[in-house]
């Protein structure tokens, strides 16, 4: 069959089962924007700006596990792709990026919207490809789907010259087949590995699984909890491995890491072996590497293995699928309980939930933490996927949204790109349209890709954006307030009046600055049709706790000031609980925060004191 | 820190040789040498990198050059009985007086001379990176004009094969390739 290589993109494209590509089109690109007329199964979403259709795209991959396709065209418009394309690559998640290029003559003499966009993208991509021929392009969007999906995943981007688009060749799918003698995306450790790993699971004392999102990729968030389940193993989960296990799970005692749970990171420190499944060992998870976790023997499991003592030594290393590798390793462990060690860890929950905010009255503030909680708390019934941008409000996303399921939390974790939360949420709710999609956003973040609003509501499509607007850019503020002194260089920030801003965009606005009316706001913003944007407006110099600073060790925190009254605010006592199902089969291990009273404290109704609240950090 | 030598085979196709040095920036790898050349095999070309590292850090280096789409395969012959060779050609000022004595250094050098003018030699030495290193202290207090050396290219001895797959991967799980436990990274 004779087709020109902008038909053959297409083609190659519904071969691959996609559904839906998120781009922008331009000169070097119109070819294949021309032949997109031809290919009405595959929906095209525009979008206002590039790094919107990889983060469409990568939210897209996120939420199905499937391969998100972004389009774009040569020169400003592959570069404005290049953050989204890091963001890809540091979460490993599987995109593939189809940018146009100048005619292959003109490649080399600073043509009109030239550049070299496979080299700017080498070190951000898994690989890439420069397709100056119509009789490449095939192969090469094989291998990239191929490539993007399979082993460690990680964004593609095939390059295809102008010329290659128009010229007519033969196209032949099975031809075109991968051939990459070089990849080797599957690992199988050698069976010798796994008996030194089960003989260290055996003799372990106080072990502790740590859970990422490799997890998530595989799908094995049962296969973990078995082995928890047998072996009596408590499981911490990384930022980006939220999900991964159920937050009501009695195993799961919370995030680790900066802003994780104090007695995470205190049992992390204590632990004489981590079972780490799919996860990296960033620095934001383990502090000052010299003194992590020194008691502990480590178990790594990663389909990398350039993850391999990386950052942290380990002592066994089981490279490989990781549901193959715990498939294996089941059977060779033994039942234990480890019930000193959970109560150890259980002794610090409860010392560390007095100092929780959910345990603090709200006085009349509006705290962006009680916001996330409340929110969780009016969504928790519904199938929801909360996609995060980066800062204050995603650790307390991390911290008071309880993910129940695989693929519920979308956030960039290893770039920390601001800007990610609403175009990847447009990506998100293209990929499961029946499910609700909240975004959790700065009003610093959410201004660096505001303009999205426009794609959400040419799509007819509805994201609820919660903005948890403090009018600082509050992390960096945080870490000004702990480490400069209070020297707010360039982070106080105006914005526009976002209700406002919804409205131009022909969609919804809602404000609030009470607590008492967040739980009508998040309803009218169900009800609505469309997109609804809702201002948040928070307490301004509130901090994310605990925290450990940058380079600490890992249990060297930065504690919320314990607060001499623990009452509970009139507003907490309007609060109808829906009854959670891990309040009801809880076994005390994780009981949640607010419910926690320490002994001593006396409640005393009707005198809803309202405490003179410390600010919080000093 | 020591010096290890490491060859990996790759496809001969365009930006290979960039993808691999902007691997090394990337990952803050130091390299002392980097050559590249064609092989017995068409379309695959052979690099020889020695890189500054510790035994961890060769490791660490070895799985990323892996890790690139177009490596076919890594070895590492720190560890082997090897042949190491460079090249390197030295023009070196001499004097009526000296040229003697430049010459009979070169005897010593097993090098040889290819040029010759009044009043510069070029002296081509083969062997290894440290002979060469050696060879320019000797001569510089005559006067080194320009040298330029190729970096090491080595090789195993021996008829063994070098390993057909790459450490850490096996086809199969019950086909446990013998490299796979020593480099399994394991500490």
């Amino acid at each position: 069959m004779k087709l020109t290589g902008a038909e053959i993109i297409w083609e190659c494209l519904q071969k691959e089962g996609v559904d839906v590509v998120f781009g922008y089109p331009g000169g070097a690109i119109l070819p294949t924007y021309d032949a997109m007329t031809k290919y009405p199964k595959i929906h095209h979403v525009l979008v206002r700006h590039e790094q919107g259709a990889t983060h469409m795209a990568d939210g897209y991959a996120r939420a199905s596990g499937k391969v998100g396709v972004a389009i774009a065209t040569s020169g400003p418009g592959a570069t404005n792709m290049v953050t989204g394309i890091a963001t890809a690559m540091l979460d490993s998640s599987p995109i593939v990026c189809i940018t146009g290029q100048v005619g292959s003559k003109a490649i080399g003499t600073d043509a009109f919207q030239e550049t070299d966009v496979t080299g700017v993208t080498l070190p951000i991509t898994k690989h890439n490809y420069l397709v100056t021929k119509p009789g490449d392009i095939a192969r090469a969007i094989r291998e990239a789907f191929y490539i993007a999906q399979s082993g460690r995943p990680g964004p593609v981007l095939v390059d295809i010259t102008k010329d290659a688009q128009q010229l007519t060749t033969e196209f032949d799918w099975e031809a075109a087949a991968p051939r990459l003698p070089g990849y080797r995306p599957s690992y199988h450790a050698p069976a010798s590995e796994f008996a030194r790993a089960a003989e260290l699971i055996n003799a372990a004392k106080r072990p502790l699984i740590l859970a990422g999102q490799g997890i998530i990729k595989s799908g094995t968030t049962a296969e973990v909890l078995k082995l928890a389940k047998t072996a009596g193993i408590p499981i911490t989960t990384t930022l980006l491995g939220i999900g991964a296990i159920p937050a009501s799970s009695e195993f799961n005692l919370g995030m680790m890491g900066m802003h994780g749970e104090a007695w995470v990171n205190q049992a992390i420190q204590q632990a004489d072996l981590l079972i780490a499944l799919g996860m990296r060992f960033d620095d934001r998870v383990t502090g000052n590497l010299k003194t992590y976790a020194l008691n502990a023997k480590k178990i790594h499991v990663d389909i990398d293995p350039t993850e391999i003592n990386k950052n942290v030594p380990v002592d066994v290393a089981l490279i490989g699928d990781l549901r193959e590798v715990l498939s294996v390793i089941q059977p060779q462990v033994k039942k234990a309980g480890h019930a000193e060690w959970w109560a150890t860890i259980n002794a610090r929950r409860g010392d560390a939930a007095v100092r929780d905010i959910q345990s603090l009255p709200d006085s009349g503030h509006l705290y962006a933490a009680h916001v996330i909680n409340d929110l969780w708390r009016l969504t928790q019934k519904r199938d929801t996927i909360v996609v995060t941008d980066v800062g204050q409000h995603q650790m307390w996303e991390a911290q008071y949204y309880r993910h129940e399921k695989p693929r519920s939390l979308i956030t960039s974790g290893g770039l920390g790109t601001m800007g990610f939360a609403l175009p990847a949420a447009i990506g998100a709710k293209f990929a499961c349209p029946d499910k609700d999609v909240w975004v959790v956003v700065g009003d610093g973040g959410f201004q660096m890709t505001s303009c999205e609003l426009a794609t959400a509501e040419q799509e007819g499509i509805k994201v609820n954006v919660a903005i948890i607007n403090n009018a600082f850019l509050g992390m960096v503020r945080q870490w000004q307030e702990f480490f400069y002194d209070k020297r707010y260089a360039a982070t106080p920030m105006t914005g526009p009046d976002f209700v406002k801003l919804a409205e131009a965009y022909r969609l919804k606005g809602l404000r609030c600055n009470k607590r008492g009316d967040v739980k009508s706001t998040v309803e009218q913003a169900l009800a609505a049709k469309g997109t609804v944007v809702i201002d948040f407006a928070v307490e301004k110099e509130d901090s994310v706790f605990p925290m450990v600073p940058a380079g600490a060790d890992l249990d060297k925190m930065i504690r919320r000031p314990k607060q001499d009254v623990l009452l509970e605010s009139g507003s907490d006592q309007d609060w109808e609980m829906p009854a959670a199902p891990d309040r009801t089969v809880s076994n005390g291990k994780h009981k949640p925060a607010k419910t926690t009273r320490p002994a001593g404290v006396s409640r005393k109704p009707g005198r809803a004191v309202a405490p003179k609240r410390a600010k919080a950090g000093r | 820190m020591a010096k290890h030598t490491l060859i990996a085979y790759v496809e001969d196709v365009p930006g290979v040789l960039n993808r691999v040095a902007s691997l090394f920036r990337r990952r803050n790898f130091n390299i002392d040498s980097l050559t590249v050349g064609r092989t017995e095999q068409p379309g695959v070309s052979r690099l020889t990198v020695v890189v500054d590292a510790t035994e961890a850090g060769a490791r660490i280096v070895e799985a990323n050059l892996y890790k690139l789409v177009n490596v076919l395969r890594v070895d590492d012959l720190t560890h082997k009985p090897s042949l190491y060779r460079e090249l390197g050609l030295v023009k070196v000022r001499v004097t009526a007086q000296t040229r003697s004595e430049v010459l009979q250094l070169t005897d010593v050098f097993r090098a040889r001379v290819v040029d010759v003018d009044e009043a510069t030699i070029v002296i081509e030495v083969t062997g290894t990176p440290e002979k060469i290193g050696k060879f320019e202290l000797v001569l510089k207090p005559y006067g080194i004009v320009e040298i330029v050396r190729t970096g090491a290219v080595a090789m195993a001895r021996g008829h063994e094969p070098l390993s057909s797959a790459p450490p850490l991967v096996r086809t199969a799980p019950e086909d446990c390739h013998p490299d796979a436990a020593s480099l399994s990274m394991s500490v």
